[in-house]
């Protein structure tokens, strides 16, 4: 894309101008490079390979999917609860850091809200996956109809459709509220097609006290709404599963180690997207370590909360003596899925005391390897939690029957990371990825003596 | 025979005559804001590439009425979430484990999910409404595209005629540019 000539930066005390914001934000809508198209290929590579596995079970049926009795919760429940998780660090950072004030935030905020609204649009395919008949997918809406059927409220089942439809509703309109006065930025030193669609999209936006009257608070109650949103919805997410009477899954610790582990992954999947986005539209002036730095602080705090989660699961397994529940426990650490329940215990509760260390927190190759192992560990603590517990049931000796997934599960979570990366290497390519109005915002403000107080 | 557009007015509404000017730095901005006022001018726009506090003080504008549609909004959702769950329950009773059929606390969840949503929508609708009556009442007016950049800038609708100490008193502020539009 090309820019218009504008005005030489102002004097300000720091380098980074409002003018060089603008135009560094603006460049990373031009054109990308071959590794950003190498990317996107194998993105769009992996997503065709998802509908292929997806087709063939919709041709023959679930019975692809490999459930046996009792698993009929699995692999894609399990991308269901991880993808949901990831969105959690999106709002976390874009609205509880809003109120909380947290200037480094306006750096990163986009790129979590991008992926917020990105993994929502994912999670959701895969109730749908996992109900099989998909073209009957409206029956989980309460709508009036021949037999006068209602859905179950008493469910946690619905309250997660509410909520999952809900914080899909808002993380958009956060995240599209967030944009326009950043798509008016750069329609304002764009030309040709991207120009129209950028005047398009801005809806108007041209900054007036008027408008910036009216959004300032109308962003503060969005983030209000939002705030208790988040901790909300991976709670329903947990009692779909904490309802149940099924041993590991009823515990009243679910719904904050839930929030804890959705944010931690979440976290460590902005890290993730973040490290090769900065390198690709060379934002480094931008994203800075300091960045790095505090989201590897997040995912600390939040890690060390689930490494307590893990530890007490495990304490009153065995200090609560019920059998079923020291069986479910015995079986997740040393049964058949030993490796599910090793490989998050070691990923998610031991690899985060690593950002302890200062030095591990500002180098950005062990943060990108460590975000890497964090979002493996927190797929398959989902795993563990869904498959593993259900296949480990110890109710009667037949129910011991296992699970095995088959290709068609595994190529259609692969289609998932495929359909996610695909949106998003799209959307950063074409809107700006990084707040212009809100950096600016955390730099001084040109004026005509320097340290004068307007 | 053309027929009378109504949207026309709303969305492209009649040119404003007035003045333009284009500030390099915040503080001549504000400096501006203030003598504009103190001279009695009223309806003037300020165009800013991020929201400022010094600007927002200087203005000293009403509190926008935003609030009151989430607020709206809001109870709605929290509402429109009780009545769903409690009626639809009440119109197919399924007696399960002896619970009650209108049970208060799992619908809690409804509610609370529905406040959230009604609440955010209703917000957005409320901005765009309300920027798009000031703009209405505004009409259309000069702009120039560094206000989204690294420029402030302030539009005082007057007409040619009288814009002469218009323009001498944001120079005079400190404007990089004046200039008629």
């Amino acid at each position: 894309m090309t820019m218009t000539p504008t005005t030489a930066p102002e004097r300000t005390t720091s380098r980074v101008t409002y003018d060089v914001v603008t135009r560094t934000i603006a460049r990373t809508l031009g054109n990308p490079g071959r590794g950003y198209y190498l990317l996107l290929g194998t993105a769009v590579g992996l997503f065709a390979f998802g509908v292929i596995c997806l087709l063939y079970l919709l041709r023959y049926g679930l019975g692809m999917a490999g459930y046996s009795m009792p698993t009929y919760w699995a692999i894609y429940i399990t991308c269901f609860v991880f993808w949901v998780g990831i969105a959690h660090s999106g709002t976390l950072i874009s609205a509880i850091l809003f109120l909380f004030r947290s200037g480094w935030r306006t750096a990163v905020y986009r790129v979590a809200e991008i992926m917020t609204v990105f993994a929502v649009m994912t999670a959701g395919l895969f109730p749908l996956i996992h109900i099989g008949r998909q073209w009957f997918f409206y029956w989980l809406v309460p709508y009036p109809n021949e037999r006068g059927l209602w859905p179950n409220f008493k469910s946690p089942l619905v309250w997660d459709e509410f909520a999952i439809g809900t914080y899909f509703t808002v993380s958009t309109c956060f995240l599209i509220m967030g944009l326009i006065p950043d798509i008016a930025a750069v329609r304002d030193v764009a030309t040709g097609w991207r120009r129209k669609l950028y005047t398009l999209t801005a809806i108007g936006w041209r900054g007036t006290n008027e408008q910036w009257r009216h959004y300032r608070p109308a962003y503060l109650y969005l983030a209000a709404l939002a705030t208790p949103l988040v901790l909300s919805v991976h709670s329903v997410v947990s009692w779909d599963f904490a309802m149940a009477q099924v041993p590991a899954w009823h515990e009243t610790l679910f719904a904050p180690y839930f929030v804890a582990g959705a944010i931690y992954s979440g976290c460590a999947m902005v890290i993730t997207l973040l490290v090769p986005l900065r390198k690709l539209f060379r934002l480094e002036q931008l994203v800075t370590v300091h960045h790095f730095e505090n989201l590897a602080k997040l995912c600390l705090l939040t890690g060390m909360i689930v490494c307590y989660a893990y530890s007490i699961e495990n304490f009153v397994a065995w200090y609560g003596g019920p059998t079923p529940e020291r069986q479910a426990f015995w079986y997740r650490a040393f049964g058949r899925f030993w490796w599910g329940g090793w490989t998050m215990n070691i990923c998610n509760a031991f690899l985060p005391w690593l950002l302890w260390f200062k030095r591990v927190r500002t180098n950005i190759t062990a943060l990108f390897v460590i975000a890497f192992f964090v979002n493996l560990g927190m797929w398959m603590e989902r795993f563990v939690i869904i498959a593993v517990h259900l296949a480990g049931e110890p109710f009667a000796p037949f129910v011991r029957a296992g699970y095995n997934a088959t290709w068609a599960d595994w190529g259609i979570m692969a289609g998932s990371f495929g359909w996610f990366f695909m949106w998003f290497l799209l959307f950063v390519k074409n809107f700006p990825s990084v707040s212009v109005a809100e950096v600016k915002e955390e730099l001084p403000p040109p004026r005509r003596a320097a340290g004068k107080h307007a | 025979m053309s027929f009378p557009n109504p949207l026309a007015r709303v969305f492209r509404p009649p040119p404003t005559p007035g003045v333009l000017a284009v500030f390099g730095h915040l503080d001549a901005a504000v400096d501006a804001v203030i003598a504009l006022k103190r001279g009695g001018h009223q309806g003037f726009t300020v165009y800013s590439p991020l929201p400022r506090h010094e600007l927002e003080h200087a203005l000293d504008q009403p509190v926008s009425p935003v609030r009151m549609f989430t607020l709206i909004g809001g109870i709605a959702g929290c509402s429109i979430g009780a009545w769903v769950s409690l009626y639809m329950s009440y119109d197919w009773p399924v007696q399960v484990g002896g619970k009650t059929i209108g049970s208060i606390p799992p619908y809690v969840v409804i509610m609370f999910e529905m406040t959230v949503l009604f609440g955010a929508l209703t917000t957005l609708l409320g901005i765009g409404f309300n920027v798009l009556l000031a703009a209405t009442h505004r009409g259309t007016i000069a702009y120039d595209p560094r206000f989204s950049n690294d420029k402030f800038g302030i539009f005082v609708p007057v007409a040619a005629a009288q814009s002469g100490p218009v323009e001498t008193l944001l120079k005079g502020c400190g404007a990089d540019e004046v200039r008629r539009a």
